[in-house]
């Protein structure tokens, strides 16, 4: 029941990118066509459920033990980013047929905030390892559910008569200011 | 001649390629950390803190950085910065430090400091690279601070904390997150409209 609520919380009630405002560059950048959207949203739950166990280990069983927590922010980027690398030459040749589905967004990651975002969470909020395991894959979900419902708005979007100024970024922006609010209505289930 | 370039980088930043309004970098932290002017400010120099020091810092060593590890060597050395930030800001100005939150580690995979590492300070002098450094950043700091103000004044009638209508009379929306979708939306849709005219 206790990770059951956790992953409802991460999914819907803070949902992370309408509440949280993590990943808004991948949000706004891959969110044109629907089938990116897909590849994007599968790589993200990949290396971000990867990362955070990686994260963590070394989190207790490294920094911790030797003091040297104020390492944080250098250690976990360093480890995304490596991480990023390997899964990327892994997959090119365990499964070639994968790789060519989230090629293209692997390298885009290690710049996604939601990674080092959801990684520094977890030990914030002194989650233990399968918590924070339940709770990366969630917020990995709730990303994928924003930017799907997402992209199939601005793929009709793309098809309507839209103000000469408001074309582009602003309508795409005011669009996800209104998605937010309906997220909004979620609040409070949790 | 030398002054007018570094003059001319910095007004690039600031206006013709502010990362807010016109390049759309860093939209995270604009977003996240803007529900008052304060909060904005903050987080916008901190960012321009750091991306002065990385910029002079990887155009000093350019030199020595193998082009293969370009990457990970920039953001080991933006890391550094950023932890040199956070640790000041809670020291410091722990208030700040609580309601930024996550968005100062954070600062480490903003597009705007590893974009202008790659494409500005890996190819120009230490001296331009500095400019370049405080030119974009006050752009950046210039947009935060302005959608902070604009969210907090709608939102609670304060600007600065300081109280120009009673508060009753603000839309919460402004200060929630969809209100900084909004008004970014209608802010840079003004920006292009100014900049084209």
């Amino acid at each position: 029941m206790e990770y059951f609520l956790l992953f409802i919380a991460a999914v819907f009630v803070n949902n992370v990118v309408l509440s949280q405002f993590l990943g808004i560059c991948p949000f706004m950048g891959v969110s044109k066509r629907l089938d990116t959207a897909f590849g994007m949203t599968a790589a993200v739950a990949f290396v971000i459920t990867i990362a955070t166990i990686v994260t963590f280990l070394v989190q207790t069983y490294l920094l911790v033990p030797f003091h040297l927590e104020f390492l944080q922010t250098i250690s976990f980027i360093l480890i995304i980013a490596a991480l990023v690398q390997m899964v990327e030459i892994i997959l090119k040749k365990v499964s070639p047929p994968l790789y060519q589905a989230l090629g293209v967004f692997l390298p885009l990651i290690t710049t996604n905030c939601a990674i080092l975002g959801v990684a520094i969470l977890v030990i914030q909020k002194e989650f233990n390892l399968l918590q924070s395991v339940v709770y990366a894959f969630s917020i990995a979900l709730g990303f994928g559910l924003a930017l799907i419902i997402f992209a199939a708005i601005r793929e009709q979007l793309a098809l309507t008569k839209i103000p000469e100024g408001m074309k582009g970024a602003p309508i795409a922006l005011i669009t996800a200011g209104i998605l937010a609010m309906a997220f909004m209505g979620f609040a409070g289930m949790v | 001649m030398k002054q007018n370039r570094a003059l001319q980088t910095f007004f690039n930043g600031l206006i013709k390629e502010n990362p807010v309004f016109v390049l759309m970098l860093g939209m995270c932290p604009t977003l996240g950390t803007t529900s008052t002017a304060l909060n904005g400010l903050g987080m916008g120099l901190a960012t321009t803190f750091v991306l002065f020091c990385s910029n002079m810092a990887i155009s000093a060593l350019k030199q020595f950085i193998p082009d293969q590890v370009r990457i990970p060597a920039f953001i080991v050395i933006i890391a550094t910065f950023v932890t040199v930030v956070q640790m000041f800001m809670e020291a410091y100005l722990p208030a700040l430090y609580e309601s930024l939150g996550l968005f100062i580690p954070l600062i480490v995979v903003n597009c705007i400091v590893l974009g202008r590492a790659e494409s500005f300070a890996a190819k120009n002098s230490v001296g331009l690279s500095f400019f370049d450094g405080v030119g974009i950043g006050l752009g950046f700091t210039l947009g935060l601070t302005l959608l902070g103000a604009i969210r907090e004044l709608a939102g609670t009638g304060k600007l600065f904390s300081l109280t120009i209508y009673p508060e009753e009379y603000g839309a919460l929306i402004f200060v929630l997150a969809p209100g900084a979708f909004i008004v970014l939306g209608y802010l840079i849709a003004a920006f292009n409209k100014i900049r084209k005219a």
